[in-house]
């Protein structure tokens, strides 16, 4: 049963990242995100990192694809705006790109991730690694470094967008 | 409740906390203040705090926060490098901002932001750590780069930075997945210390893992092929940014790259060779692509991709001697760069100002204090001595010769010589060239003043005693923690 | 329990609940209809049945018939998707809400709620927080300005206020130390255990943002009929609209149902058994809705922001603060 869900996930999630590329219409592409983003926090739910799964919905499908698709509808995209310039060599080397990439992936299969961690990391993973308490631990001892430097990205980000979105003496002489 | 409180080490962090901290309150007071000067100089003072609470840390380097900041002597040489550049363009831009109407007080805490992020970026050992120490570092440097506003060539290096600069941080965190899929850690330490064991196991993970990370970090320290961006932002941002750029980011990248690829991935088989065709091209290209260049700060867009390369060349030799003659080149180059830039910026200060090198046209004859500093830096850029430039060069080169890169010093002396031509045609434009008209005055400020006797002073005393300096990079850097 | 025992039993407390909730939602407009009629001196429906309690049923044979209308410059795929967009998230909610203490019915033990998740409440957050998109999406693909404008301003308005509406519950979150509901409504055991005694800014705080959530009045800028005809679902008809109508209410219910369990003491109460107790308070909170519909003006785009940004979500980041403080020590 649980294999036949992660199974689903994977499929669905896979196929929506795909279908999400291959869409000329931009908010349909978002939508294929949010499937693909529900089927990767129904993966996380099965390792039982259910908490993660739920940010992962709140913060991803819940608020940040909300804003992409606010600035879609803001700019007024439509599909038909995309049609594509191509070069004559695009099409080779996006072949050879993808081809290659595959061929990477295919190869590091058959490798083993975490080599001589995975028992480690097993006995680690408690029933409830993925809850909120484990996560706060870790995030507020071994990563509150990163954690506080991701709010001062996160600041420096929101001053950079006021400092570019500002109305200044020279817009409003020109009556912007 | 029992709760786990995290051990804090702030006294590691205390140069980054002040330059935030600055930074915060520029902008909180940004609105109060009324007199800009008093930001300005405020940021200052805060560079000048941070690296006055970063120098007593020399020598008894520290690792804090779990092992995420690592307070080595690497990390404290960069920080003063990140300090000593940011500071001279504060003094450097002002004016020009002025007198293009574009300043504002967010201008300096950006600047001081990116300044953190480099500083996080060399001061740590964690490629977690690394990348959110780049992102600060880049976020900033996109606004900057379009901060004229009404200048569609500043829009236009804007978005094309952001654009490659996106695309760079993308390869870069897809890359530290898969080194992270492949050793399931982020720590370089760790990463080191079982090499032999992560590669039996999972090469390709790995080896495909660091290469994207070095491709993420070409874009930043502009490799070839990785520096199509770089002639367009380089032109179209504001001069003092473009003084910043040229400078900050390059040294803040090689220093993660020399964190990255020197010691963690130092294990790593055939990485010279890799490394050898990278430091090759971007010499090479960056050389010649430069000799056609007419206006000048594309020309030195392409010699700042050229002096990427010759630091490539040391990262190719790899070991204690070529790390710490590439951040003695660093160093320097930070000097004669940016010195070159802030003639630059003077004379870019007139809003007729085309930044042609044929504009230069009369210089020595109008300004010959401004002409002397800037053939000074002319010539510390192509490696004469007796500045800083030839110091570095031949300290490079020399290092690669020693580990056995005798072509890669050959090849990397022959693009001096071509480099030659176009930094000395600067030269000959501005002292001989029989001027069409009069050259228009510039008007110096004491400000930039400053800035252009600290950096002839820095090229001139580090060409010219090297021994003292070098022996503080060899003595300090080779501590990682 | 077996795993059959448990597929019927499940299967049963879905349908139980799903017409529950489907019932509610129409004689919620019902509800509404009756008590603004009385607000403003009129009597509301009284023709279909006694007191028109027949009116929700006449309405929706109505919407049944009429004709389902697609505009000619629609996105007909998104046009469709867009309503039930809308309704799923809107009945998902339910199945983590509490009704009722454990009962025993046929020797079975049976727990008044769909699924007991130990993350119940981040669950509903998750859910609602994809409400939005069906009225994005409607707003988008209709091809009409109205349309538009009203996803656009729903879109900016849920967002806004998700954050304080999110934060407004981290104080009872903190004081309970857990993310389920049934656990939650056991720490409520009496009267003075209720949050909205130990969380009273709280509880304000997430009664503003629960409205300004369910685009309600005097937050339902993304359908203010003045300025946009009826908003996102402009050129909505029959079932479709019916479906918008629908969730809408079931939103209404929804939120309802967390601010009784959250703050309310859930199905916690004397004398009477726990469900009835549980309806009571929903209608109470119902009731309060309405009444703030039926009283308050409608506000200006700016001010919305402006509450939402400047005082709503600094006094719940505040209120988490105190909180947490008080806790810890």
């Amino acid at each position: 049963m649980e294999l036949i869900i992660f199974y689903l996930a994977a499929v669905v999630a896979v196929g929506g990242g795909l279908m999400m590329i291959m869409q000329r219409n931009p908010v349909a592409s978002v939508l294929y995100l949010i499937v693909t983003l529900v089927a990767i926090a129904v993966m996380f739910v099965q390792l039982n990192a259910v908490f993660v799964g739920a940010l992962l919905i709140i913060v991803y499908a819940g608020a940040i694809l909300v804003l992409f698709l606010f600035v879609i509808m803001l700019l007024n995209l439509r599909g038909e705006k995309f049609a594509e310039k191509r070069t004559r060599l695009d099409r080779p080397t996006r072949i050879i790109l993808a081809v290659a990439f595959i061929l990477e992936l295919l190869a590091m299969f058959k490798q083993v991730a975490f080599p001589g961690r995975m028992d480690e990391l097993m006995v680690q993973a408690s029933p409830d690694f993925g809850g909120a308490r484990p996560v706060a631990e870790l995030l507020y001892t071994k990563y509150l470094f990163p954690f506080e430097l991701t709010s001062i990205l996160l600041l420096v980000a929101i001053v950079g967008a006021v400092v570019m979105a500002r109305r200044d003496e020279k817009d409003k002489k020109r009556g912007i | 409740m029992d709760l786990k409180l995290a051990t804090i080490d702030l006294g590691l962090i205390a140069p980054e906390i002040i330059i935030a901290a600055v930074a915060m309150l520029i902008l909180l007071l940004g609105n109060v203040v009324r007199r800009r000067t008093i930001l300005a100089y405020f940021g200052l003072f805060g560079l000048v705090a941070a690296l006055l609470t970063a120098l007593p840390r020399w020598g008894n380097p520290a690792s804090g926060f779990y092992g995420m900041v690592q307070a080595d002597n690497f990390a404290i040489f960069f920080k003063i490098i990140f300090i000593i550049a940011a500071g001279l363009t504060i003094l450097m831009a002002r004016r020009y901002l002025i007198s293009h109407e574009i300043e504002s007080p967010e201008f300096y805490a950006l600047l001081l932001f990116s300044a953190v992020g480099m500083m996080v970026m060399a001061a740590t050992s964690d490629l977690v750590v690394i990348f959110l120490g780049l992102e600060i570092m880049s976020v900033p440097l996109y606004v900057m780069a379009a901060f004229a506003r009404h200048d569609v060539s500043s829009n236009e290096a804007g978005i094309k930075y952001f654009i490659m600069g996106a695309f760079a941080s993308g390869i870069l965190i897809y890359g530290i997945a898969l080194v992270y899929g492949a050793t399931g850690t982020t720590d370089l330490r760790r990463i080191l210390a079982d090499w032999g064991f992560f590669e039996m196991h999972s090469q390709l993970f790995l080896y495909s893992g660091a290469i994207l990370v070095l491709i993420g970090f070409g874009f930043k320290v502009a490799a070839v092929p990785f520096h199509m961006w770089v002639p367009d932002v380089y032109q179209g941002a504001p001069t003092p940014v473009t003084a910043f750029f040229s400078v900050a980011p390059k040294a803040a990248g090689f220093a993660a790259l020399l964190r990255i690829f020197t010691y963690g991935f130092a294990d790593m088989s055939q990485l010279w060779a890799i490394l050898w065709i990278l430091a090759v091209l971007t010499m090479t290209v960056g050389n010649i692509l430069a000799i056609f260049q007419d206006n000048i700060k594309r020309m030195l867009a392409y010699s700042s991709i050229a002096h990427a390369g010759y630091i490539l060349v040391a990262l190719t030799a790899g070991g204690d001697g070529a790390v710490s003659s590439a951040a003695y080149y660093l160093l320097a180059y930070t000097f004669f760069n940016l010195g070159a830039f802030a003639v630059i910026t003077l004379i870019d200060t007139r809003n007729s100002s085309t930044a042609q090198i044929d504009e230069m046209q009369g210089l020595s004859g109008r300004h010959p204090f401004l002409a002397a500093v800037l053939a000074l830096f002319m010539f510390a850029l192509a490696g004469f001595p007796p500045t800083a430039g030839f110091m570095g060069k031949f300290y490079i080169f020399s290092e690669a010769i020693k580990n056995g890169y005798i072509g890669l010093a050959i090849i990397g002396v022959m693009n001096s010589f071509v480099s030659v031509y176009y930094y000395l045609r600067v030269v000959v434009v501005s002292f001989f060239a029989r001027p069409n008209k009069e050259f228009e005055a510039v008007s110096y400020t004491p400000a930039i003043f400053i800035v252009l006797v600290i950096t002839a002073a820095g090229t001139l005393i580090l060409g010219i005693l090297p021994g003292y300096w070098l022996s503080l990079a060899r003595a300090g850097i080779f501590q990682f923690l | 329990m077996t795993a059959t025992e448990f597929a019927i039993i499940s299967s049963i407390k879905v349908v139980v609940v799903v017409l529950a909730v489907l019932t509610g939602c129409a004689y919620a407009t019902w509800l509404e209809r009756k008590l603004v009629g009385h607000f403003q001196h009129r009597i509301g429906p009284n023709l279909a049945g006694p007191f028109g309690l027949l009116q929700p049923i006449a309405d929706a044979i109505k919407l049944i018939f009429k004709e389902d209308i697609v505009p000619d410059n629609a996105e007909r795929v998104t046009y469709a998707l867009a309503p039930i967009l809308m309704f799923i998230p809107a009945m998902l909610n339910f199945a983590v809400v509490p009704f009722g203490d454990t009962v025993t019915l046929f020797g079975h033990k049976i727990d008044m709620v769909v699924s007991d998740l130990n993350i119940g409440i981040l669950f509903v957050f998750a859910v609602t927080s994809l409400g939005v998109y069906g009225i994005v999406l409607a707003g988008w693909s209709s091809g009409s300005k109205y349309s538009l404008l009203g996803g656009i301003r729903s879109s900016a308005q849920m967002i806004s206020y998700e954050v304080a509406y999110g934060l407004s519950i981290m104080g009872v979150l903190v004081i309970a130390q857990t993310f389920s509901l049934n656990e939650l409504v056991a720490q409520q055991a009496s009267v003075w255990h209720w949050f909205i005694f130990r969380q009273p800014v709280g509880f304000v705080i997430y009664v503003i943002c629960a409205i300004a959530e369910t685009n309600r009045s005097p937050f339902d800028l993304p359908e203010a009929e003045s300025e946009l005809v009826a908003g996102y679902h402009t050129e909505y008809s029959s079932m479709r609209f019916a479906m918008f109508y629908i969730g809408e209410y079931a939103n209404m219910i929804s939120v309802s149902c967390v601010a009784t369990t959250l703050f309310l003491g859930g199905w916690q109460g004397p004398f009477l058994p726990p469900v009835v107790w549980f309806v009571i308070k929903v209608i109470f909170f119902m009731s309060v809705y309405i009444w703030i519909r039926a009283t308050l003006p409608r506000l200006r785009y700016d001010q919305l922001m402006y509450l939402g940004w400047k005082v709503l979500f600094p006094l719940a980041l505040l209120n988490v603060m105190v909180t947490s403080l008080i806790v810890l020590l």
